[in-house]
C-alpha cells in the first residue's frame, strides 16, 4: 500500500525529471509517450487502490517523514488516503493521461513540445500533492505548485507579448487568494496546535457555531478558494487564462486546478459545517459568479473565452452546492463536469486544429461534415452541460438545483434562469461553430481536416464518460438513496454534523416537488434548444463583432466592462503608487543623497583656496586664529 | 641671599613684559620674512621666551617643576633645529635658495 502510494506521487515527477533534464535532445514520440505513461501508471495504480479500498474504510495516513517540528506543532511529510482524495486522484491522472494523449498530436508542431509535456508533468504532480497531502501545509505546497504550472503554461506561447500578460494576471490574482489560504492555515495551526486534517477535525468540536475563530478561518480559506476556482472578484483571471494552449485549458483550467477551491472547502468541511454564516457568504458568492459569467458567455464570439465563462460558471454552480451545505453534491458535480468541460475543451481544441489556430466563431461554420468525430463528441458534451436528459450534467446539475431548492425556492430560480443561460450559450457556439455556411478563407476551408486518432481517441472516451458519468449518483428518489453511490463512498469524508445537515436538507423536498422541478428543468431545455435552434440555424443568425452589439448584448460581449473597471481600480491605482513612488526616488530621494556628497565636494572646493602651500600663511591664521581664541576668551570672562 | 628672592626682587611683570615682545618679534618675525633660516631663528626666539617665562615663575613659586620644563623644551628645540636645518640645506642644494615663498608645493 505505501510504496503504491508513493508510486502514483512519484511516478508524474519521474516523468517530471526525465523531460526536463534530457527531453531536448529525445525523439518527440518517446517524451510525449513518457510523459503520457507516467500519468497512466499513475491511474491504475490509483484504480487499483480504489478497488481495494474499503467503502467504510477509515483514511489511510502514509507518513514519509517528520518535516519539522516548531513549537509543539510537528508537521509530517505525508499522504492521506481516502475517500476523497481517492476521487479526486482518479480525475487527475485519469482525465491527465487523456490529456496528455491528446496534446502528443495537438502540440507536435510545437518547437517547446518536451517543454510542454514537462510543465504537464509538473502539475500533475503538484495537483496529487494537493489532493493527497494529508495536512493543510501540504495541501499549500500542491496549490502553489499548480498556480506556478498554471502560470508557465499560460504564457507557454510568451513570445505573444499579451499572453505574457495573461499569465502574470493569473499568477497575481492567484496570489491574493493563497495569501487568504495561508492566513487560514497560520489560524488553524495557532488555534489547535495541529495541521493534520484528523487531528484538525478532532479539534474542531471545541469551537462554538459560528464563533469569530472559526468564521475567520473558513473566510480565509475560502478566499483561497475564490481565488483558486475563479470566482468573484477574482475571477477575471480564468478568461484570460485562455491563452494558453487547449489542452492547458482543458486540463488546468477546466478539469482539475480550478477545482481545488471545491476540494478544499470539502476537505474541511468540519470546519465549513461549524459556520453557517461563511456557508451563506459562499452560496451568495456562488450564485453570483454562476449568474455573471453565464451572461458574459452569451456574446463572447471567442470559442474558447464561452468555454472558459462557462467554467467559471460551473464552477459558481459547485460553490452553490458547497453553500447548502451538499458536499458530496459538489464532488459529483465537480467530476461530471471535469468529464464534458474537458471533452468540450478538447473539442474546440480539435476545430482549432482544424481551423489552423483560428479561434474566432465568426469565421467558423459548417464544420458537421467536415470534422464528424469532433462534432458528434462536442454535441455530446453540449448536451451533457446542457441538461439533456440522463447525461451526466443533468443529473449533477438537478442534484444541485434540488438542495438550493431546499434551502429556498428562490436559489432555485436563479440557478434555473442560470441554467437556461447556460443552455442558451453552449447552443449558440454548438450551431455557430458547426452548423451553418463556412465563414473562414478558402486556405482555411482546403486545410480543414478531422484530427488524428490520439487527439480523438480522448474525445470518444471523455464522451462516453460524459454519457454515462452521471448514473454513479442517481438521485435519492430512485431506489431510497441505494444508488446515489458517490454519496454513500464520500460519506466517511463528512462529519456526522456535515452529513447530518446534507440529509435534513434533502429530506425536505418531497417526491411530488421533486419530480416537478426536474419537469421544469427538462422542458426549459428542450425549450431553449428549440429557440436557439431557430435562431441560428433558421434565421441564420450570425455573431457580429464586439463594437458592434448594442443594449444588453454589447454589456455580455464587454463582461460589463468588470476588467476595465478592475483596470481602474487596482491596476492604476497601483501604477499611479509606482509613479509616486518613482518621483519620490528621483526628485527626493536622490537629490538628498546627491546633496551630501555634492555638498562635502563644493566645500573641499572651497576650504582648499587656504591651503595654498604657503607656510607664513598658515602661520598667519594660526596666529590670528590663537589672537580670536584669546580675545574672546578674555571678554567672556 | 639666594637666587630665587634675588629674583624675586625685580617685578614679575617685568618678565612677563619681556617675554611677551620677545614672543611677539619671534611670531611677527615667521610671519612677515621669507628666509627659511630666520623663520627658524625665530621660532627659537619664541621657545625661548616661553622658556624665560617659565624660568621667572619657577623662580616666583620657589618650585623648580618649571625649570625642568625648561630643559625638556631645550632638548626638543635643539632636536627640532637639528632637523629643520636639515631640510634648509636640503632645501638649498635642490634650489640653491631658502626663500619659504617658493616652496608652496603643497598647495591644495
Amino acid at each position: 500500500m505505501e510504496n503504491l502510494v508513493y508510486a502514483i506521487i512519484l511516478l508524474p515527477l519521474a516523468g517530471f525529471l526525465i523531460n526536463g533534464l534530457f527531453g531536448k535532445n529525445l525523439p518527440k514520440m518517446l517524451v510525449g509517450t513518457l510523459a503520457t505513461l507516467v500519468v497512466f501508471a499513475s491511474f491504475c495504480i490509483a484504480a487499483y487502490l480504489f478497488f481495494n479500498f474499503d467503502a467504510d474504510g477509515q483514511p489511510v495516513i502514509v507518513k514519509a517523514f517528520e518535516w519539522f517540528r516548531i513549537s509543539g506543532i510537528q508537521i509530517n511529510f505525508g499522504f492521506q488516503i481516502d475517500q476523497l482524495s481517492l476521487m479526486m486522484i482518479m480525475i487527475i491522472t485519469g482525465i491527465g493521461s487523456l490529456i496528455h494523449l491528446y496534446s502528443i498530436g495537438y502540440m507536435s508542431h510545437d518547437k517547446g513540445f518536451y517543454k510542454f509535456f514537462t510543465y504537464l508533468n509538473l502539475f500533475i504532480f503538484s495537483m496529487l500533492l494537493l489532493v493527497m497531502g494529508s495536512n493543510y501545509l501540504i495541501l499549500f505546497i500542491g496549490w502553489e505548485g499548480v498556480g506556478v504550472c498554471s502560470y508557465l503554461l499560460i504564457g507557454f506561447w510568451f513570445q505573444n507579448w499579451e499572453y505574457g500578460k495573461a499569465a502574470r494576471k493569473a499568477f497575481i490574482m492567484n496570489r491574493i487568494g493563497d495569501l487568504g489560504l495561508l492566513i487560514g492555515i497560520f489560524i488553524i495551526a495557532s488555534q489547535t496546535n495541529s495541521l493534520d486534517y484528523l487531528s484538525v477535525a478532532n479539534n474542531a468540536s471545541k469551537f462554538s457555531v459560528d464563533s469569530p475563530v472559526i468564521i475567520f478561518i473558513t473566510a480565509s480559506l475560502f478566499i483561497g478558494a475564490v481565488g483558486k476556482s475563479a470566482q468573484v472578484p477574482l475571477y477575471t483571471w480564468l478568461p484570460d487564462a485562455m491563452a494558453g494552449p487547449t489542452p492547458v485549458s482543458a486540463l488546468i483550467h477546466a478539469a482539475t486546478m480550478v477545482t481545488a477551491g471545491i476540494y478544499l472547502v470539502v476537505r474541511s468541511n468540519f470546519l465549513y459545517t461549524l459556520a453557517p454564516t461563511v456557508q451563506g457568504g459562499i452560496l451568495f458568492i456562488g450564485l453570483l459568479t454562476a449568474a455573471l459569467a453565464a451572461f458574459y458567455a452569451l456574446r463572447q464570439n471567442d470559442i474558447k473565452k464561452v468555454l472558459a465563462y462557462s467554467t467559471v460558471s460551473q464552477l459558481g454552480f459547485m460553490f452553490v452546492a458547497l453553500g447548502v451545505g451538499a458536499y458530496t453534491t459538489a464532488m459529483f458535480h465537480l467530476m461530471t463536469h471535469a468529464f464534458f468541460k474537458a471533452l468540450l475543451f478538447l473539442g474546440s481544441g480539435s476545430v482549432i486544429h482544424a481551423m489552423s489556430g483560428e479561434q474566432d466563431m465568426r469565421l467558423m461554420g459548417g464544420l458537421k461534415k467536415k470534422i464528424p468525430i469532433t462534432h458528434i463528441t462536442f454535441l455530446i458534451g453540449t448536451l451533457a452541460i446542457s441538461g439533456f436528459p440522463l447525461l451526466s450534467g443533468m443529473i449533477s446539475k438537478d442534484e444541485i438545483l434540488v438542495s438550493a431548492f431546499a434551502k429556498s425556492p428562490a436559489y432555485w430560480g436563479i440557478l434555473f434562469v442560470i441554467a437556461a443561460l447556460t443552455a442558451t450559450y453552449m447552443f449558440r457556439l454548438y450551431y455557430l461553430t458547426f452548423h451553418g455556411e463556412f465563414r473562414g478563407t478558402e486556405e482555411q476551408k482546403h486545410h480543414l481536416h478531422e484530427s488524428p486518432l490520439n487527439m480523438t481517441l480522448p474525445l470518444m472516451v471523455l464522451a462516453f464518460l460524459s454519457i454515462v458519468g452521471g448514473f454513479i449518483n442517481l438521485p435519492h428518489f430512485i431506489g431510497h438513496g441505494h444508488y446515489a453511490k458517490l454519496t454513500q463512498w464520500l460519506k466517511p469524508v463528512l462529519t456526522e454534523e456535515s452529513f447530518g445537515q446534507m440529509e435534513a436538507n434533502i429530506a425536505d423536498v418531497s417526491f411530488n416537488t421533486e419530480m416537478i422541478l426536474l419537469v421544469a428543468t427538462i422542458l426549459m431545455f428542450f425549450a431553449v434548444w428549440f429557440i436557439v435552434k431557430n435562431i441560428y440555424v433558421t434565421k441564420k443568425k450570425l455573431a457580429l463583432p464586439e463594437n458592434q452589439y448594442t443594449g444588453w448584448e454589447k454589456l455580455s460581449a464587454r463582461k460589463l466592462y468588470i476588467d476595465e473597471i478592475y483596470n481602474v481600480l487596482f491596476v492604476k491605482t497601483v501604477e499611479g503608487l509606482g509613479r509616486a513612488g518613482k518621483m519620490f526616488d528621483k526628485d527626493i530621494l536622490d537629490p538628498a543623497v546627491d546633496f551630501v556628497g555634492e555638498g562635502a565636494e563644493d566645500s573641499g572646493r572651497a576650504m582648499k583656496r587656504f591651503q595654498n602651500g604657503n607656510v607664513e600663511n598658515y602661520v598667519l591664521i594660526m596666529s590670528l586664529a590663537v589672537g580670536i581664541i584669546l580675545i574672546v576668551n578674555f571678554l567672556l570672562q | 641671599m639666594d637666587t630665587n628672592s634675588f629674583i624675586q626682587n625685580i617685578p614679575l611683570e617685568y618678565f612677563i613684559i619681556l617675554s611677551s615682545v620677545l614672543f611677539c618679534l619671534g611670531v611677527l618675525g615667521v610671519l612677515l620674512r621669507k628666509n627659511a633660516i630666520i623663520i627658524l631663528g625665530c621660532v627659537e626666539l619664541m621657545l625661548n621666551s616661553v622658556n624665560l617665562l617659565l624660568a621667572a615663575f619657577s623662580a616666583y613659586k620657589g618650585n623648580g617643576d618649571g625649570q625642568i620644563l625648561v630643559f625638556f623644551i631645550m632638548v626638543v628645540a635643539a632636536a627640532e633645529v637639528a632637523v629643520g636645518l636639515a631640510i634648509i640645506s636640503m632645501m638649498y642644494r635642490n634650489t640653491k635658495s631658502v626663500d619659504v615663498s617658493i616652496f608652496n608645493k603643497l598647495r591644495g
